[in-house]
């Protein structure tokens, strides 16, 4: 067994078969309650098909936001709760860190397993349930693009598959973020949930309808809307009123990335600062 | 002859009150929050130049009490019930010379009102006066229509919370049915934003769908005391929309009573 060898941290190829025993786990186990794991999942879908409602009773209302329709609203919407729940599902360990590892002290456990912390909180769980919302995300994109009269190139689907991956990453780093702070803070701060959902919220909307200090807050500190707004305009090929090249929203989403390599470097720092509150 | 009730909502409401730095950072939480809506609903009024049902400056009202009583309304449960539900606590609490209905009902009393306690005042405070100091007085939370619309407005808010309570009271209830229970539980958070108007206010959506609307308790925990503030219900209605949420809150108790005398006979304890 390659797992029981000695002194070593392992290759990446182990550790994405470790990830993948580890996420196999965590699916076996979640179905061993399914009707609790029915419920859950079906509420997260209500819960966004309620979101989704609300959209649509503001365009019956007021006919359209600016340039936008309803269905380019609904792509944007789409996009983002596409990558917001998978990344919810992927990063749980990283949401609960605070909660469950660095208060409890369990966190010193992981520390002295010989494996990467990441790789551990990556494979904590795997949450399952969030394909309510996910679906919710998908129907909704689907619906947006069968409206959209879009012009569909080999460029612009592998455009979409690259929004929508680098979406995932972008939140995946924020929950990197939320558990970061944690190693000074000791709890997850409520706070964060206004960059995770509040941006999930944000995202569903055209960010030229924001103000200034908002809009480059959410493209240069936090890059939201280099992983949603930026590139849907090349997608759906409409003329951005704030005035980006064709070249930057097709380039945007590679922001995504380099927030996350952002957040594995501040997630080492903390690592170093970390103190156990265990006894 | 309210007997222990008021002291056991006191002693709750105090140990609620602990939680002061939770309450902080949910205060940033809703303001950014209360940001991102104001700034989507301009963008929705400034493209169209019909009349609509309610004004920008109505909405606002709507966005920022909103925002202030958020915790007020009936979408999770308390924990401590919970767990003493789950874990078979409950038993102890069936000994007890008390009315179980009275019991929970004034705890949960103090488990709504105590986190809204701590949250409302400085959101009020900051968006009503702060706001219009810092320039954004287009965003600011406009002042009630009227001194009297401002006083039912208070009164209001106390049928807001006995209907948020007693809804709160049968989301306990329905604990004891644990997991379908806890699934009716799950839908609430995205039932009772829409039903009582936080999503977007209720006037906002179609007209076909208003008489809906119009006949559901969840409307008395948001909607209408928000509309009376902003004097979109003006005084001289006010008086059947108070009416509506007490009757709606007598439907609530009386139902939530029935659930628990059901519930109480097919209660199983667990643990030895």
């Amino acid at each position: 067994m390659p797992l029981l060898r000695k002194g070593r941290r392992g290759t990446v190829a182990e550790s994405l078969w470790l990830y993948g025993r580890l996420v196999s786990q965590s699916i076996r186990a979640q179905l061993q309650y399914r009707l609790s794991f029915t419920l859950t999942a079906f509420g997260g879908f209500v819960t966004s098909v309620v979101e989704a409602v609300g959209i649509w009773a503001l365009f019956e209302r007021f006919g359209s936001l600016g340039q936008w329709t309803l269905p380019q609203v609904a792509f944007l919407y789409g996009l983002v709760n596409c990558a917001f729940p998978i990344s919810e599902a992927l990063a749980r360990g990283f949401d609960v860190f605070g909660k469950e590892f660095v208060k409890t002290g369990n966190f010193d456990r992981l520390l002295l397993r010989p494996r990467s912390t990441v790789l551990q909180l990556a494979g904590h769980e795997f949450q399952l349930q969030r394909i309510g919302r996910l679906s919710q995300g998908l129907a909704v994109l689907a619906w947006a693009i069968w409206m959209l009269d879009i012009d569909w190139n080999i460029g612009k689907v592998l455009l979409l598959l690259f929004t929508l991956i680098s979406g995932v990453v972008f939140f995946y780093a924020l929950f990197i973020f939320q558990a970061t702070i944690s190693f000074w803070t000791t709890e997850s701060l409520e706070m964060m949930n206004t960059l995770t959902y509040g941006g999930v919220e944000t995202a569903q909307y055209p960010l030229a309808i924001y103000r200034g200090w908002f809009r480059g807050f959410f493209t240069y500190v936090v890059p939201l809307g280099c992983i949603s707004y930026f590139p849907s305009l090349a997608i759906l090929g409409i003329a951005d009123p704030l005035g980006s090249s064709l070249i930057f929203q097709v380039c945007a989403p590679l922001a995504g990335y380099g927030f996350f390599a952002v957040a594995l470097l501040g997630w080492s720092l903390g690592i170093r600062h970390y103190t156990s509150t265990g006894s | 002859m309210l007997g222990p009730y008021p002291a056991i909502i006191a002693v709750r409401f105090k140990m609620l009150l602990q939680y002061r730095a939770a309450a902080w950072a949910g205060f940033s939480t809703q303001l950014f929050w209360g940001f991102i809506k104001v700034m989507v609903f301009a963008a929705f009024f400034a493209s169209s130049s019909l009349a609509q049902p309610m004004t920008f400056a109505q909405v606002l009202v709507y966005i920022w009490l909103g925002q202030a009583l958020l915790a007020l309304l009936p979408w999770n449960v308390d924990q401590e019930i919970a767990e003493q539900i789950r874990g078979g606590g409950v038993a102890y609490e069936l000994l007890r010379p008390l009315d179980l209905y009275s019991y929970w009902f004034a705890r949960t009393l103090a488990f709504r009102a105590a986190p809204t306690a701590l949250r409302m005042l400085p959101m009020v405070v900051f968006t009503l006066l702060v706001l219009p100091l810092i320039g954004l007085e287009e965003w600011a939370l406009p002042p009630p229509e009227s001194l009297a619309s401002g006083a039912w407005f208070l009164v209001s808010v106390l049928g807001m919370l006995a209907l948020s309570t007693a809804f709160t009271m049968i989301m306990h209830i329905c604990l004891m049915w644990t997991i379908s229970g806890e699934g009716i539980n799950r839908m609430m958070p995205g039932i009772v934003p829409v039903f009582s108007g936080l999503i977007i206010p209720l006037p906002l959506f179609p007209d076909w769908l208003q008489p809906i609307l119009y006949w559901q308790p969840f409307r008395g925990m948001a909607d209408v005391p928000f509309r009376i503030y902003s004097g979109h219900i003006p005084v001289t209605e006010v008086l059947p929309e108070i009416l509506n949420q007490w009757l709606w809150f007598g439907v609530l108790v009386g139902f939530g009573y029935w659930l628990l005398n059901r519930a109480r006979r097919n209660l199983v304890i667990q643990g030895g």
